[in-house]
């Protein structure tokens, strides 16, 4: 009897050993990183009226990690010339940059863009651009600074959206693909 | 056979000196595997020739006993007839234990401890077949919550995850057929890959106290065993098929079983669901639709020396999520939570879109028995475990890709060892050996939720009870488990850097990239969990159980790695590498009532957990997808106390009457506030009437009233929203109200032929339409939970 545990046990414990050798084949390679799709790390907008160039820059190559967008915004803006504007989207974490805009028009009606002022900033946007549908897409524009104040332009890059939509973010729905708030001045 | 038996205990009897002839001798009648009582045993007393048959709940009584000594026979038609000697001095109660299908299990053991799937000391809690058959299409977390103190933590109504006296996922061991589950439990999001209709019953042990298959079910054990299969030649099955009107779909699960007197056997069983999107009371929850394809084989031999078996299950799922809990951001939270109805409502499909998560998994067990003269029960046990995870999120380009896509598997051996000492002392003894490996495909596109590493464990364990008296048994284990994890991460190096992780762990560095860090952290972690108990019998009906157990959690992959935006919770999560274990120490009573009239359980508990790790939210992360709410994973004290309760009472002979009630309160300790998602407190109350007609149908009224939650704490967080250019509170904290479920069921059996029966189940749950939420299900803020259903359910038995 004695025997056959003692067999059983070395048996066993053969069995354990080889599951763990073979299992552990130390082939420690480190797995490659991955390489981040549907990031967009920067929005760009420029505008111009009259020559003169208003740039708002939003950028966070860091994703969601810890660290905040940097922002900035040169320029202000001039009382009634109307500012052609244009968004470009990018992934600024590939080299070199990806160029989102380029997604967006191929998906068209599932995306748009919105402009919304806050904080007493007195200024409407025309789009300049439409889908297959008809509806607006907002990587072009027109702004029209009605009255000297200053306060904030959002940038809203919506996914599936409701199209047509009111063009306000609560008509519209969908997800939030980008929000980029900029503190601007009308002169 | 009988008559030479009974000559024989009359032979051996001692003759009975008549004196005080009153004494009552009391009893029960038990299945010494499972503690199921036994009903329609025969028990009868040599000298006096007295016999009595066992009532439904396996009690007896005999009463004009002189004092002396007694031989009793106790005889069941599906069990080995047992003889028992004993005095009786003074009104007597006593269990006895029959082997029931005495073929199927080794007839050496003589004492009940089944400790295989229990505990001597806990109050266990099992589900029958018949009540896990009601459930056929639903999920095992569905199946769970009809115990008391079992509630469920849901994304929508799908994803079901049971909780157990207010906690969850990791802390929760389910074995599956002698497997622990490793199926990526540790997500709250992810649901149990068990196919319920796989199970003959179902045990839950609210406590850690089972260390045979795990030390650290903080929470508690599920164990889920198939039926038995009886060791004589026939071939034998059953197939249910289930249709409801809510998800518009059905069910249908079938099982085969064929077994030899040689021993032989072999179970087959399937099962397919399928369902479109289901209905709130006033909408249809777009995107819900489910699918399952499940199917096992079970072979084996069962010799009364030794047994072999092989098992093999194969599960695989697709779950719709509710397209709406889908936000980009902070800011369409606050849009979400504000709006009444969900933001995205579509008409009825069976198309299961985006969000969607899709699983397989496999479960394939080789296990061995030898029955060794004078030493014991050796077993062995190999199983391999496959889990594959994809989960399919909204995304800019609809490329079929998933954002997670993770691949677990899992060896494991288990080597142990049951001895019955003397009768009445029984041990097991185990060594297990565990490997398990994650892959995380690169090609997601999406950074990894959870890392590759490779993780070894080796545990040893040891469980003693022992019977001191005939009224009071103890209990005694001990298990040890040593964690060794190679793990490879990334973390982005903002985050390595702001949280000084470039500073107190600098040779975790393997390569720097762009913006990411290659970490190669290696962990090991050694716990110890210990139990000890005792169950004593207070008098004929009543029974008192008092345990401790001491358990230990190795922090998970997710509590150590997460760092990033989880898109189905619309939330940052970070993990701490940093984290050790947590040990809980709990200590659980309870007090048994059994009886075929009245039966009830009271059973208070208390838990006290240090280093309990938990997540909740610390702020408010500026992303240029708009703002995320940021959830730490932290390490505190905590403590849980609550008491679970349940009672039964028969009205008349057909008129039966249950009520349980479970609560819970959990306490952070550290800041001195209120746990999260701890469940509300929860009234169960049914009534079932059998219609005495020719063929008795049997119909009840099941009332189930969730009160709110009023501790909680405060996470609300506000948010900019440029449109009003404001600041606005998101109120994720407030419990939703309390709600009141009605449900109404009925059934009849038909007897189609000698051994053919055919069941019939009509169900409807939420009979009044009510519109509700539940604190506990994470989709609570998009959408109300179930309307009205109807089930009609046939079972054919053949």
């Amino acid at each position: 009897m004695m025997k056959r545990i003692n067999f059983l046990t070395i048996a066993i414990v053969a069995v354990v050993t080889l599951g763990f050798i073979s299992c552990s084949n130390d082939d420690d390679t480190p797995p490659a990183p991955v390489n981040e799709e549907e990031v967009i790390t920067s929005v760009i907008v420029t505008l111009t009226g009259e020559g003169d160039v208003v740039e708002l820059e939003s950028r966070d190559l860091d994703g969601d990690g810890p660290n905040d967008p940097v922002v900035s915004v040169n320029g202000t803006f001039q009382e009634n010339i109307p500012y052609v504007g244009s968004v470009q989207f990018l992934n600024e974490t590939e080299s070199p940059a990806e160029d989102i805009n380029e997604e967006i028009l191929e998906e068209a009606e599932e995306h748009q863009v919105f402009f919304v002022f806050g904080g007493g900033l007195d200024g409407s946007v025309t789009y300049g651009d439409e889908d297959s549908n008809g509806n607006p897409i907002g990587l072009q524009f027109t702004l029209l600074p009605e009255s000297a104040s200053s306060g904030t332009l959002t940038v809203v890059l919506r996914h599936e959206p409701t199209k047509p939509n009111d063009g306000t973010l609560g008509d519209a729905g969908g997800e939030t693909d980008v929000s980029a708030t900029f503190q601007v001045t009308i002169e | 056979m009988k008559l030479p038996f009974m000559l024989l205990l009359a032979l051996a009897s001692t003759g009975a000196i008549s004196q005080n002839c009153d004494l009552t001798l009391t009893g029960e009648i038990i299945d010494l595997h499972d503690s199921s009582t036994l009903s329609g045993a025969t028990i009868i007393i040599a000298e006096t020739e007295d016999a009595v048959v066992s009532n439904l709940d396996g009690s007896f009584t005999i009463s004009g006993l002189c004092p002396g000594t007694y031989n009793v026979q106790v005889s069941h038609p599906e069990c080995a007839t047992r003889a028992f000697s004993f005095e009786i001095s003074e009104n007597t109660s006593r269990t006895f234990r029959l082997e029931h299908h005495l073929e199927e299990l080794n007839q050496i053991i003589v004492k009940g401890s089944s400790y295989v799937t229990k505990t001597e000391t806990l109050l266990e809690n099992r589900i029958e077949t018949e009540t896990l058959e009601s459930f056929s299409n639903a999920s095992l977390g569905d199946a769970l919550k009809t115990i008391s103190g079992v509630s469920s933590l849901n994304t929508g109504n799908a994803v079901v995850k049971p909780v157990i006296n207010g906690l969850h996922s990791s802390r929760i061991t389910i074995v599956n057929n002698g497997v622990r589950q490793q199926d990526q439990e540790w997500g709250a999001e992810h649901a149990p890959n068990i196919d319920l209709n796989t199970a003959g019953s179902i045990t839950v042990l609210k406590g850690a106290s089972a260390l045979q298959f795990s030390g650290d079910a903080i929470g508690g054990v599920v164990v889920s065993e198939p039926a038995r299969v009886a060791i004589k030649d026939s071939l034998y099955g059953k197939t249910l098929l289930s249709a409801q009107t809510n998800g518009r779909g059905a069910t249908f699960t079938t099982v085969l079983t064929k077994s030899f007197s040689s021993g032989f056997y072999s179970t087959v069983q399937g099962t397919l669901k399928q369902y479109g999107d289901f209905e709130a009371p006033d909408y249809v929850l777009t995107n819900t639709g489910t699918e399952e394809r499940d199917f096992s084989v079970n072979v084996g031999i069962n010799k009364i020396k030794y047994g072999l078996e092989g098992y093999y299950s194969y599960f695989e799922n697709t779950l719709g999520i509710l397209r709406a809990s889908h936000v980009g951001g902070a800011q369409d939270q606050v849009a979400a939570i504000n709006s009444d109805t969900p933001l995205v409502i579509r008409d009825f499909t069976y198309n299961i879109d985006v969000p969607r998560q899709e699983v397989t998994h496999h479960l394939a067990k080789l296990s061995g028995f030898v029955q060794l003269d004078n030493v014991g029960k050796l077993s062995l046990q190999y199983d391999f475990q496959q889990n594959n995870r994809f989960e399919f999120d909204v995304t800019r380009i609809d490329d079929g890709i998933p954002s997670v896509d993770l691949e677990l598997t899992t060896h494991n051996l288990m080597l142990s060892l049951e001895s019955d000492l003397s009768g009445k002392t029984s041990t097991k003894f185990g060594l297990v050996g565990n490997f398990q490996e994650n892959f995380a495909n690169p090609a997601t596109g999406v950074r990894r939720l959870i890392p590759d590493y490779e993780q070894y464990k080796l545990a040893a364990f040891g469980i003693a009870d022992t019977q001191l008296t005939e009224k009071l048994t103890a209990e005694l284990g001990f298990r040890f488990d040593y964690t060794y994890m190679d793990t490879f991460k990334f973390y982005r190096t903002s985050f390595w850097e702001a949280r000084g992780y470039d500073e107190q762990f600098p040779e975790l560095v393997v390569e720097e990239f762009n913006n990411q860090i290659l970490t190669n952290p290696e962990l090991d972690f050694g716990t110890i969990s210990a139990t000890a108990g005792i169950s004593y019998q207070l008098s004929k009906d009543y029974f008192l159980f008092a345990n401790y157990s001491l358990a230990s959690r190795a922090p998970n992959p997710s509590e150590l790695f997460s760092e990033g935006l989880h898109h189905s919770a619309s939330r940052i999560e970070l993990g701490d590498l940093r984290f050790g274990p947590e040990i809980s120490q709990k200590i659980t009573s309870a007090l048994q009532k059994k009886g075929s009239d009245f039966s009830f359980s009271i059973n208070p508990y208390a838990n006290f957990i240090e280093d309990f790790i938990l997540i909740e939210p610390t702020g408010i992360e500026q992303t240029i997808r708009g703002n995320f709410q940021v959830w730490e994973y932290r390490q505190t004290s905590a403590r849980l106390l609550g008491v679970d309760t349940d009672l039964q009472y028969k009205l008349t002979e057909d008129l039966h009457y249950s009520n349980q009630f479970s609560l819970v309160k959990g306490w952070d300790r550290t800041r001195d506030q209120a746990l999260i998602n701890m469940p509300p407190a929860n009234l169960v109350n049914g009534i079932t009437y059998v219609l005495p007609w020719k063929t008795p149908v049997s119909i009840g009224l099941d009332s189930n009233y969730v009160f709110e939650q009023n501790e909680f704490p405060d996470n609300n967080f506000e948010v900019f929203i440029p449109e009003t250019d404001s600041f606005e509170t998101v109120d994720i904290s407030t419990p939703p109200a309390a709600y009141h479920l009605i449900g109404l069921r009925a059934s009849t059996v038909f007897n189609i032929h000698k051994n053919n029966k055919l069941k019939l189940n009509v169900n409807v749950s939420n009979l009044f339409n009510t519109s509700y939420r539940d604190y506990l299900n994470r989709l609570r803020y998009y959408a109300d939970d179930l309307g009205r259903n109807i089930t009609l359910q046939l079972k054919f038995n053949y």
